[in-house]
């Protein structure tokens, strides 16, 4: 057997994921202990070397067509069985990675065997239970050259199971892509319930996956639009507390809100900057809307467009430096962008029929947008400069997209007709690859609104 | 506001005591009763002049139905100057949900604008939008998206 062993070097995320553990807030479920990552070196290796081999040959949209074949096998009983099926369904869902069981080989796998069986990678690991706490030994392995590319421990308290589990996901995908991953992370979305004429709408939270989801408010007053800071820490929200529509902020670490600016008009349609020290956002006037960017620090805030249309649901570029926002300036609504200080705005699509809710995306590549055209909603992308606009999925309703933190996928809500009596009416939040495959409805119940967070810290 | 509606209300109970004095076949004692809806009151509102008018699809212009209906609505506040109304405007779902915020309340404000040009004192009326969230008409067809397009004046 090759055994040109590697050793394994904990990788950046799994110390900086260690590192912010300790300062979690309520939200992440009251833990009191942290998360702790320690390297594993590979059976027979000697400390101190060289990078660990990447398996960065293998890029996204290769493994897009040909879904990396990645043997998983059962870490064991339990809670161990669990955190083996919360990566298993991490990478699955992806669509990027293939999972295949099997058993649980012990220390250093049979490579010829998974060789035959076509795997391209192989984990392999074990839980202990401590009590209170859990130890999860990890390590990846890669098939063809039969070498560790991962090794990595991790204790954290028994309760953060799933978030050990999804970490794990985010570093095969990061050894195996040559990207960040997007497992360790959250949804923001509005819950809803009641009658359609009325519904009940609470702010609420969930692992990205769906699990663990809590509500944020208590449904007392219309709440819409969350959105989540670039650190993770504090969502900008649309409620209609005293009846009066307003963004406000709710700290996720305390729950407490507060409103965000004194506007006249309805605020709504909130963003964070990237760097986190202002919120874009739109201020009804008359008969229209402006957008306003508010400085955190001093709540000063500083008009960006004055058209006397509606200019609203405004994005920032993930470099801070421009604006794409939807407007009916132009007759009916299209999406334009300009620059971050406001000033002239230049249309970008063109396509058939009314655009909105534009986001820019994280990676800066890619704009998502609803359209609407015919009665029926899409959901599409485009270049920034309105380019290679590109149409993902289409439904009755289809919108307010929303991307993970790596960019390749978006959250979004579809709603099906409510036919003639609204009997038929169902909202909910799925995800869509950014190539427009492996649609899946996440297990949010009845839902709209999503928000993906930034990976968890 | 809510001394207001107390003070709308406690005038319309009035009323309709008056009324029911002169009514023989009285025979509860509930100064509520009455034959119809309570001068100034929504009711009355809707009973009086119509409590909302209707627009077309992404549209905000006042159809000569709709500023028929806030001419009654305008004469109507006049005859009860201490009734203070809000308008919310709505949309139908074939708009995004921020969109339909702005246009919503571009239909309020449509309303607004319409009754303060025929005398009403613009510090009696105040404006929301629910964009397409508070649907009047459940459904999803051009009936009740018609319904739902529409700026609704509510006694406050």
């Amino acid at each position: 057997m090759t055994s040109s062993v590697k050793p394994l070097i904990p990788d950046d995320d799994a110390a900086r994921l260690a590192a912010a553990f300790g300062r979690r807030g309520f939200m992440a479920g009251g833990v009191a202990g942290g998360l702790a990552a320690t390297p594993l070196f590979a059976p027979g290796h000697a400390h101190a070397q060289a990078a660990a081999p990447g398996a960065e040959e293998i890029t996204v949209d290769q493994a897009r067509t040909a879904p990396i074949p990645i043997v998983l096998p059962s870490l064991g009983t339990g809670v161990a069985q669990q955190i083996t099926d919360v990566i298993s369904a991490d990478l699955g869902n992806s669509g990027l990675f293939r999972p295949i069981s099997a058993t649980m080989p012990q220390g250093t796998p049979d490579f010829p065997t998974f060789k035959a069986m076509g795997a391209r990678a192989v984990m392999t690991g074990r839980v202990m239970d401590q009590g209170s706490s859990l130890r999860v030994e990890f390590r990846l392995w890669d098939v063809p050259t039969g070498t560790q590319i991962q090794g990595t421990a991790y204790t954290a308290a028994a309760q953060d199971w799933r978030r050990i589990a999804h970490i794990i996901a985010d570093v095969i995908y990061g050894r195996l892509l040559g990207e960040q991953g997007y497992f360790n992370s959250r949804i923001a979305y509005i819950a809803r319930s009641g009658p359609r004429s009325h519904q009940v709408t609470r702010l609420a939270i969930m692992d990205q996956d769906g699990a663990d989801s809590r509500y944020l408010t208590n449904g007392q007053w219309l709440t819409l639009m969350p959105r989540f800071n670039p650190s993770n820490s504090e969502l900008a929200f649309l409620s209609y507390a005293n009846y009066r529509p307003r963004v406000y902020l709710f700290n996720l670490s305390t729950g407490q809100q507060r409103i965000l600016g004194d506007f006249s008009g309805i605020s709504f349609a909130p963003r964070f900057s990237p760097d986190g020290s202002s919120v874009v956002l739109s201020v009804t006037r008359g008969g229209g809307s402006d957008i306003y960017v508010v400085d955190l620090a001093t709540m000063a805030r500083r008009q960006l467009t004055a058209s006397g249309a509606i200019d609203t649901s405004p994005s920032f570029s993930p470099d801070g430096s421009q604006i794409v926002f939807n407007s009916d300036r132009g007759g009916a609504p299209q999406l334009y962008i300009m620059s971050a200080s406001g000033g002239d705005a230049k249309r970008i699509s063109y396509g058939h029929g009314n655009y909105g809710s534009p986001v820019w995306s994280p990676r800066g590549d890619l704009i998502a947008f609803a359209r609407i055209a015919n009665g029926s909603f899409s959901l599409g992308v485009m270049a920034p400069d309105g380019t290679g606009e590109r149409i993902l999925t289409e439904g009755f309703t289809v919108e307010s997209p929303s991307f993970c933190p790596n960019g390749r996928v978006l959250a979004f809500c579809r709603q099906s007709s409510g036919g003639s009596n609204g009997a038929g009416f169902a909202t909910g939040i799925s995800t869509i690859d950014i190539t427009g495959f492996h649609e899946r409805a996440l297990p949010a119940g009845s839902a709209s609104d999503p928000a993906w967070s930034p990976l968890n810290k | 506001m809510k001394l207001k509606l107390f003070g709308a209300v406690g005038m319309a109970l009035l009323l309709a005591a008056c009324s029911d004095h002169a009514n023989k076949n009285v025979n509860t004692g509930a100064a509520t009763q009455q034959v119809g809806p309570a001068p100034g009151s929504e009711a009355d509102l809707v009973a009086t002049a119509g409590d909302r008018v209707l627009f077309a699809f992404d549209k905000s212009g006042l159809s000569d139905d709709a500023k028929a209906t806030l001419d009654k609505q305008a004469a109507w506040l006049a005859k009860y100057p201490q009734v203070h109304v809000q308008i919310a405007g709505n949309c139908d779902d074939r708009g995004t949900e921020e969109y339909n915020i702005a246009l919503g309340e571009r239909r309020a404000n449509a309303a607004h604008d319409y009754l303060v040009a025929k005398g009403v004192d613009a510090s009696r009326l105040t404006t929301i939008s629910y964009g397409k969230d508070r649907p009047t008409a459940p459904g999803d067809d051009e009936s009740a998206w018609s319904q739902n397009r529409n700026a609704i004046t509510a006694v406050q």
